[in-house]
């Protein structure tokens, strides 16, 4: 086979319909980094050149070559801490936010899907204690979902490697994790903290019982979806919602690719996602 | 220098403005639609909106106006259309545009409504 | 205070849902006061194909985006031709936001919004014309490219035919390259149709 290359102008036609579709906009300094992962998903769909590779990512009916290249130009790796700017937000600013409105004291309910092995639900009990003083005052539900049962249980094990845990500072490791052979154990009291539960996000049957939540932790996800799919998520976010609610995407996606149902809202750490007050 | 972000979902349109603007001197960013421009007029402050009106997901006017209703009350807004009638004007601004211009865009014509919303008008 | 554990998650189901969920009660749904009523209404009908053209009926009377929002999903979801035609409906509404939100939705269903491709690119109005080319944006069709081409030959509106040539600088082959030229010569005074012609004949050429 010819040796593919892809021009300057292959690059430039690229970035910008990705960065349409996916709001990633690749500097001209990650050129090597894309061009090297569409030259091996040229040859992996035998499309002999970018512009054959092109025209299929473009309209090809399925949509799933798209798919396959976002998990190529993304990383997506999970870890305690990971994206900490949306944990302080969600201290520092959107509970504040909620307590304010609140009108009874029922508990604040968060939502953190997909939950994986659980690093994000448990980063979210171990931010509230430790950095949330409303604690005092609130109670708060955790419940964290995902597709597979598999990881499920593993989240609930809450077994992580050192590598998972390595951005935590050492004495919160310390308080809340126990060395065992190969990694850390997290301590039964966290294990307890979160209820985990099997969801699939696109079933209307799984979710229509998971309403009346405050924050919706959806980070890295969306992302993979096809344009219907994100829609009907972000519906469901809108549904599971309380008038006020917040959702978080990751810091690579934007709701300006998925739907116009939410609010852009800024607070001093990050920009979160709004469902209108008025709606209930 | 001043900044101005263009936002218009046609990446050749974006690519246009741009050039025009960048060659008066003027630093450019961009976004594909009202949603991401919001995203962007949240953390950086410009100078100047060059806002396109059919866009998919927030569309000018619903940009314009959650905009006015945030903090970004001042910054003005230059509305760039196909549609020329006088109620798509009347529309624009009183979502909050300051000028209205209608496609295609003549460079010339650009960077003299740009002046004007600048304050650079005579320069 | 704490961090708790309510008891598992159960079907809420019946939640502020008063009507039956069966077609004539989702139906009625639509027309309920509470925009969230609608709401569910409009997400559950993506069970009932027959629902069609109630949903485009809602749809062009509703003023709650999220509403619309949901009503235009299930339409997508269901996507057949009778959806395709109230959507085109919606197209030479006045309202922008509802619009845009239509030429999303048939960017999703290119089996169905293709045999009618042709007529929406020779409509009398230009504007609906625009829109179509903008459905052309992302519809998954092998025939996108020759609609482009055509647009450009063959419109007299000089802004179906900018919107065309933005298009064309992604997708335009070889094959375009002369309706490219030729578009420049039908507009040689304006700057961006040469601007965007020229463009999209550089990377042709490169390719």
């Amino acid at each position: 086979m010819a040796q593919i290359t892809i021009s300057e102008e292959d690059f430039r036609k690229f970035r910008e319909f990705f960065y349409r579709k996916t709001g990633i906009q690749f500097e001209e300094t990650k050129r090597y980094f894309v061009d090297k992962r569409l030259v091996e998903r040229i040859e992996a769909t035998h499309s002999e050149n970018f512009r054959n590779y092109f025209m299929m990512l473009r309209f090809e009916a399925s949509g799933l070559e798209l798919q396959a290249l976002v998990n190529l130009m993304t990383v997506n790796e999970t870890y305690f801490f990971r994206e900490e700017y949306q944990f302080k937000c969600l201290v520092d600013s959107m509970l504040n936010d909620i307590t304010r409105r609140k009108k009874d004291n029922t508990p604040i309910r968060i939502w953190s899907i997909p939950s994986s092995s659980g690093e994000e639900a448990y980063s979210i009990v171990i931010y509230l204690l430790e950095y949330w003083p409303g604690i005092e005052k609130w109670d708060v539900e955790i419940i964290s979902s995902d597709i597979d049962t598999d990881i499920i249980a593993r989240a609930r094990r809450g077994q992580y490697t050192p590598r998972s845990v390595q951005h935590l500072p050492s004495a919160l490791l310390k308080k809340y994790f126990q060395p065992q052979a190969g990694g850390y154990q997290l301590i039964d009291d966290l294990r307890e903290a979160v209820e985990f539960t099997r969801v699939n996000l696109m079933e209307p049957a799984d979710v229509r019982a998971y309403r009346k939540f405050d924050v919706i932790f959806c980070r890295n996800l969306l992302i993979y979806f096809d344009d219907l799919s994100r829609r009907q998520a972000a519906e469901t976010f809108f549904d599971a919602l309380n008038p006020g609610g917040f959702v978080c995407l990751g810091h690579s996606e934007s709701m300006s690719r998925i739907s116009s149902l939410f609010r852009v809202r800024k607070f001093p750490e990050a920009i979160v996602y709004q469902k209108p007050l008025g709606d209930k | 220098m001043k900044h101005i972000l263009i936002v218009d979902d046609a990446a050749t349109v974006r690519m246009y403005h741009r050039n025009i603007l960048e060659s008066a001197g003027y630093g450019v960013e961009e976004a594909v639609n009202g949603i991401e421009a919001l995203e962007k007029a949240l953390q950086t402050t410009f100078d100047l909106y060059v806002v396109d009106i059919n866009m998919p997901k927030l569309d000018g006017y619903g940009f314009l106006k959650q905009m006015r209703s945030q903090e970004i009350t001042q910054t003005p807004a230059l509305m760039v259309s196909t549609e020329a009638e006088a109620s798509d004007r009347q529309r624009a601004f009183g979502a909050g545009a300051n000028l209205y211009l209608v496609k295609p865009v003549k460079p010339e014509v650009l960077l003299s409504y740009v002046r004007l919303l600048l304050g650079e008008a005579g320069t | 205070m704490a961090i708790v554990k309510q008891q598992p998650i159960q079907q809420t189901s019946v939640d502020e849902r008063q009507r039956s969920r069966d077609l004539p009660g989702l139906i009625a749904e639509l027309e309920a006061e509470d925009p969230a009523a609608r709401r569910w209404a409009a997400r559950d009908l993506s069970e009932h194909p027959s629902s069609v053209l109630a949903l485009v009926g809602r749809l062009k009377c509703e003023n709650d985006s999220s509403v619309r929002e949901a009503i235009l999903t299930t339409l997508t979801c269901l996507g057949d031709k009778a959806a395709v035609a109230g959507l085109v409906e919606c197209l030479r509404s006045e309202d922008v936001a509802l619009r845009n939100e239509v030429i999303e939705a048939m960017k999703q269903l290119p089996e169905e919004v293709a045999p009618i491709m042709g007529e929406l690119l020779a409509d009398t109005d230009p504007d609906v014309r625009i829109f179509a080319v903008n459905i052309l944006e992302s519809l998954r069709h092998p025939l996108v490219e020759s609609w482009l081409i055509g647009v450009i030959q063959n419109d007299s509106h000089i802004n179906v035919c900018a919107t065309a040539v933005d298009l064309l600088g992604e997708v335009g082959s070889s094959s375009s390259r002369e309706a490219l030229k030729s578009l420049k010569s039908r507009f040689p005074d304006d700057p961006y149709i040469c601007f965007a012609a020229d463009l999209a004949l550089k990377r042709i050429n490169e390719d």
